[in-house]
């Protein structure tokens, strides 16, 4: 693998010109990073319908060693990410979190496909759990369904620029190296249907209440997007009001666009809309050249 | 001889060991220079192999009937009267032949009458669910939802990505052009007009003599396809530049309809009078 | 006709289907009848004497294969539990349709176990899905769910969580769609209902030691204790659902003497996405998409099969035109090109499995690419192609194969379609399969893996209702598309590829075979395209509606897959002229059949060998739990 030492140099230490790709100045995270983004070994473990345009990524064509994603690894022990590729079920999610307990930390988590992220076009079945994000911590979603392979690389990519993101001396963004050692997630329990223990509580509050003949209490906070989008909806019915008018406001923060964490794809698009008004406009000159010459 | 079949197939590996850098050698350094031809060749039927792509620094793209998420058509910004506008009608048939269910449309309502005017009020679609079917795109009476081929979609945080509100999922027309230009001449030919069908239909009523502008129009479409996939392949430019005069597939329609708007006006103004008399 | 009665066996055994009927009525007045609903066909046999008609079926009438056996609830209409069997010669034919009912309230319907061994699965999936019971069924447990789920999730009366309305399209959609997330609606933020005697205080995960309890209990287990005078232990090994080597969730529970396995207990569910329940509220159309996610190695098959199914319905109608030729052609194309994918895709991870790691498979993997490259510039997607429709397809083929540049970096490709697959069919493809008999076929190691190992008999694989390369491995010359011909396949020459020894290396010869045979009719299909250029792809020469109504009744559509018969039952009912939904949508899937005589195959080897005896069976997951 050639290095790059520019990868890793940062700007407020200048190297003289005369050694420049000699010698590099750089933070211990960002060394530290660039040595652990180049060496994700992901686990070797499909699921679904993604699993096999997850083969298809790591075979000869698109290959995805180039990006240190090498070694594909059957255990859980030797692994740093997992990629949950395919639709979930209640009966699988089970090993998946013990798998993902067993996995050594750093690690990550990588939601290939629709059903993945959010349960997918299964979501409604009864034995689909919508989302693995409802049971582990994901850190990069690749929609479709299923995923190119050049969407996965490019999630692969995007998982990368999050870790280069990373700071050692930040406790949220490496929790592992906390004092005592991490606390396992919750396994669930396959009973009458799928129980989360972190839910044990609720569970049981809903059974007595239903045990009384009592309709069920308690209110789930919603994720803020869908109930902004909710309210957005309610207004436009009660209101009547243009839906230009409510997507300045309600939507604005729906969908953040300034506090995105990943630009990369907004600033191909704007490129590309660049580069589509210079040609533009070169073909409206030579346009009016050939006007001015008849 | 025992050994025999192994030796023959650990032949073929070599075979093939060598045959990648006989390839590379063939191409020398041309394969750094990102050639399309270079590419579609080495891609094609006629190479020996697959040749990686090196992703991010050259991609495949993809096929005309590739679908990816679903996107709405809007009427381009440059366009003379119709700028921004969807070319949805809200009919609903979208949301009834998806698959999953990920399609909500809220129909608009004019806010003075209050009965429905075509353009919907509101438009998500969940990527979360949407299983890349193309139905929409498929049996849309009035091709204003399309499949799109942006597949760099990965995100962080699924919660405020990935349910497409209105103005995530519009893009303008050209756009369609631009990444589909046969398919779109295609449906061009259908509707007769690049214009959107209402807006078609609405110009067809108000011209004088249907036949003779519909043929004006054939004339047109049958000037425009070699404009329209040189144009579009190189880059999302309108096909505004098809005709060869300059004038935009749009202008012949305009005095029409500009005509016809003054005829109205005058309509409505003798109503006016009227009921006020 | 010859009286039935008593007529010799040979003339019974090749009776027509009118005639077996009267047969068995003849033979048994009082228990079988005729299935008089509108657009059904078949017998109704009392569910007393179902095993006895069974028997008489198979063994005097010589519908030896039972290919498919599903319920259906018919709540609300008759109120009752219907078990459906299709029963099949292997010597070729159309399928005896009989059935048994029963009440909707705790059902029972004798189990088939013993005539076919086949339906071991199929009664008890019907058990898990339904809560039908099989007296007489030697391990009656869950399959796809986990034992101790509550309630049987195929009933029409049992809702999920997730429960919107009975059929889609869903009202909120449009004009006034709310859109929302369906977590937000449930309390728990998942799709999960508790009921509500449940009892938190002495839950137990009973799933794991009832798969454990049922070992040795299956219906080809016999158990050895202690061998030659030694006191030996068993040891439970636990194979998946993650491992991999078992192609995706799937599990098995192997007990081991040794190194020798005694007994295997396969278990899988573990990618159980509920397509049957989410089919019976889809419209019919909404089902072609969803069928691409079974088998998805090869969807243009799956789609094949239902858009065959659906189609059959639709010809019971007044107002039905088939498909045009060349719709057809550019059917069997599709599928004999995805038939290509999906023997490369086995071969290689077959190889991979039993040590030939990874080259052969990246070798196939790089051919794949290309036929997928074809997919997509044709259906839209490299996997989920969703290209056929009712009557008709997506598309025409499009003139070239190209693409346009659309992100930065884009590179351009651009070939001529007829090119493309005449270059694809007569060099690329046969030279990859020579490259593959050249690589392993000889090959010694390979020889010695798979020579004689994991033996299924011909009289096995048919009772056991093998289909596909398993059952033509052992001697069974059984392909849908020679005994109950289907689309343009009856004016193909090709031959059906069959081998005697039953073993993993008949199986990989068979699909070399087959390999070859499908270039064989792809460079038929050619000229034919070439012939039929210009006409419509579309029977009614426009495409179909968005909502297709289908006259009642019920259909079996079936075709030969990669993976072996692949049969779809739908049962159009309910609502006035027709139903925009079907009643019933049941998949026959070879990955989950061809998985009962997974025990008898693998007991006497040792645990490498069982890794690559399920690989030569070749299964995919999203079709085995579907």
């Amino acid at each position: 693998m050639d290095l790059n030492l520019q990868e890793l140099e940062r700007t407020e230490f200048p190297v003289p010109a005369e050694l420049e790709n000699n010698i590099a100045i750089t933070s211990l995270s960002q060394l530290y990073n660039w040595g652990r983004r180049n060496s994700m070994w992901p686990m070797l473990f499909g699921l679904a319908c993604c699993a096999i345009e997850m083969i298809a990524t790591a075979s000869s064509r698109f290959d995805f060693s180039r990006f240190g994603f090498e070694v594909m690894r059957a255990t859980p022990r030797q692994a740093d990410l997992m990629i949950v590729s395919g639709t979930v079920t209640k009966k699988m999610v089970v090993p998946i979190v013990r798998l993902y307990n067993q996995m050594p930390e750093p690690k990550y988590v990588l939601a290939m496909g629709a059903c993945a992220s959010g349960g997918g076009p299964f979501k409604e079945g009864y034995n689909v759990v919508s989302g693995i994000d409802k049971y582990l911590p994901v850190d990069v979603y690749v929609p479709g369904c299923p995923p190119t392979p050049q969407a996965l690389l490019f999630g692969m990519i995007a998982l990368q620029r999050k870790i280069d993101g990373q700071s050692i001396a930040n406790g949220d963004d490496v929790p592992w190296y906390g004092i005592g050692p991490a606390e396992p997630t919750p396994v669930p329990v396959l009973g009458p249907d799928i129980i989360d223990p972190r839910q044990m509580d609720m569970i049981r509050r809903q059974a007595e209440a239903a045990a009384e003949d009592m309709a069920m209490v308690g209110q789930r906070e919603l994720p803020s997007a869908t109930q902004l989008v909710a309210a957005k909806v309610a207004t436009a019915e009660t209101t009547g009001a243009a839906s230009a008018a409510i997507s300045d406001d309600a939507l604005s923060f729906v969908l953040p666009t300034g506090g995105n964490p990943w630009t990369e794809a907004e600033e191909i698009r704007e490129k590309r809309r660049l580069r589509a008004l210079a040609r533009k406009a070169v073909r409206a000159s030579r346009r009016s050249a050939e006007a001015e010459e008849e | 001889m025992y050994g025999t079949g192994l030796a023959k197939g650990l032949m073929l590996t070599l075979r093939h060991f060598i045959d990648s850098f006989v390839d590379d050698l063939r191409y020398g350094l041309r394969k750094y220079s990102h050639s399309t031809d270079n590419f579609g060749l080495r891609q094609g039927t006629e190479a020996k192999g697959v040749i990686t792509v090196q992703y991010p620094d050259e991609k495949v793209a993809v096929p005309e009937r590739f679908r990816f998420v679903p996107f709405l058509i809007v009427e381009d910004e440059d366009h003379p009267t119709r700028s921004g506008k969807d070319w949805c009608t809200s009919c609903g048939i979208c949301a009834k032949v998806c698959p999953p269910q990920c399609i909500w449309i809220v129909r608009g309502n004019d806010p003075n009458t209050g009965r429905p005017v075509p353009e919907p009020e509101a438009f998500f679609i969940d990527i979360d669910i949407c299983m890349n079917c193309g139905y929409c795109a498929e049996y849309c009476p009035f091709d204003a939802i399309k499949m799109d081929h942006d597949y760099e979609l990965a995100s962080y945080d699924r919660t405020s990505h990935h349910i497409h509100d209105k103005e995530k999922l519009s893009k303008p027309a050209s756009y369609w052009r631009s990444i589909a230009p046969t398919r779109a001449y295609e449906e061009m030919l259908v509707r007769g007009t690049w214009e959107h069908k209402d807006a078609a239909k609405e110009a067809r009523r108000g011209s004088a003599s249907p036949r003779a502008s519909s043929r004006a129009q054939e004339t047109q479409a049958e000037a425009a396809p070699a404009a329209v996939a040189t144009a579009a392949a190189e880059a999302p430019a309108p096909p505004a530049a098809a005709p060869a005069e300059g004038a935009t597939p749009w202008s012949e329609d305009d005095a029409k309809r500009e005509e016809r708007r003054r005829k109205a006006l005058e309509r409505k103004a003798k109503r006016a009078a009227r009921s006020g008399g | 006709m010859v009286s039935p009665a008593l007529a010799p066996d040979d003339v019974v055994n090749a009776l027509s289907i009118e005639d077996s009927i009267a047969y068995l009525k003849s033979k048994h007045p009082d228990a079988v009848a005729d299935d008089e609903r509108e657009g059904y066909s078949g017998v109704l046999v009392q569910a007393s004497k179902l095993v006895e008609v069974a028997r008489a079926i198979r063994d005097d009438l010589g519908f030896d294969y039972l290919s498919s056996a599903t319920a259906v609830d018919y709540l609300g209409a008759g109120d009752h539990m219907e078990m459906v069997y299709h029963a099949y010669r292997t010597s070729g034919g159309g399928a005896l349709v009989f059935k048994a009912q029963t009440e909707r309230e705790d059902p029972e319907i004798p189990s088939l176990v013993r005539v076919w061994r086949g339906a071991d699965f199929q009664e008890r999936e019907a058990w898990d899905l339904y809560g039908i019971k099989f007296p007489g069924h030697p391990n009656l447990r869950r399959i796809l769910m986990w034992e101790g789920f509550h309630g049987h999730p195929m009933r029409k009366d049992w809702r999920e969580a997730y429960y919107e309305e009975e059929q889609k399209p869903f009202d909120n959609r449009w004009p006034g769609g709310h859109a929302h997330r369906s977590e937000e609606k449930n309390v728990f933020g998942k799709n999960v209902t508790y009921p509500p005697d449940i009892d938190l205080n002495r839950l137990m995960d009973t799933s794991e030691s009832e798969v454990y309890a049922s070992l040795g209990l299956g219906v080809d287990v016999e158990r050895i204790l202690d061998k030659d005078g030694f006191e030996t232990n068993e040891l439970v090994v636990n194979m998946g659902p993650h491992h991999p080597s078992t192609h995706g969730v799937f599990r098995m529970v192997l007990t081991v003497d040794g190194e020798t396995v005694t007994s295997l207990e396969p278990v899988m569910g573990y990618l159980h996405r509920n397509h049957e329940k989410i089919g019976e509220r889809n419209t019919y159309l909404h089902n072609i998409p969803f069928t691409d996610r079974l088998d998805y190695i090869s969807s243009m098959g799956n789609n094949h099969g239902y858009v065959l199914a659906v189609e059959q319905l639709m010809s019971l109608g007044r107002k039905y035109n088939p498909p045009t030729y060349r719709c057809e052609a550019i059917r069997v194309m599709m599928v004999e090109l995805s038939r290509i994918v999906n023997h490369l895709w086995a071969i290689g991870f077959w190889l991979n499995d039993i040590g030939a790691f990874f080259t052969p498979v990246l070798y196939f993997i790089q051919e794949r690419e290309r036929i997928l490259d074809f997919f997509e510039a044709v259906a839209g997607s490299r996997m989920m192609c969703n290209y056929m429709r009712f009557g008709g397809l997506f598309g025409d083929l499009p003139e070239r194969i190209k693409s346009v540049s659309n992100l930065t970096n884009d590179r351009i490709r651009d070939y001529n379609t007829m090119q493309f697959l005449t270059e694809m069919v007569n060099e690329r493809i046969p030279r990859t399969i020579d490259e593959l008999e050249q690589l392993l076929t000889q090959n010694e190691i390979l020889l010695e893996r798979s020579i004689g190992v994991g033996i299924l008999s011909g009289d096995d694989a048919i009772n056991y209702s093998a289909a596909g390369p398993l059952l033509r491995g052992s001697g069974v010359a059984y392909d849908v598309r020679r005994a109950d011909p289907y689309s343009i396949y009856p004016e193909l020459d090709f031959d059906v590829a069959v081998e005697q020894d039953g073993d993993m290396y008949a199986r990989y010869r068979v699909r070399v075979t087959e390999l070859r045979e499908s270039v064989r009719i792809l460079k038929q299909i050619l000229p034919r395209l070439e012939a039929t250029e210009g006409e419509s792809i579309w029977a009614d020469g426009k495409p179909g509606a968005y909502a297709p109504r289908v006259p009642f009744g019920e259909a079996y559509g079936r075709v030969e897959n990669g993976k072996g018969e692949l049969g779809y039952y739908v049962v159009s009912a309910g609502g006035r002229g027709g139903s925009s939904n079907p009643w019933r949508y049941h998949v026959r899937a070879p990955s989950f059949i061809n998985l009962t005589p997974m025990g008898l195959m693998s007991s006497g080897y040792k645990v490498a060998d069982i890794v690559g005896i399920l690989g030569s069976i070749d299964i995919v997951l999203g079709e085995t739990d579907r």
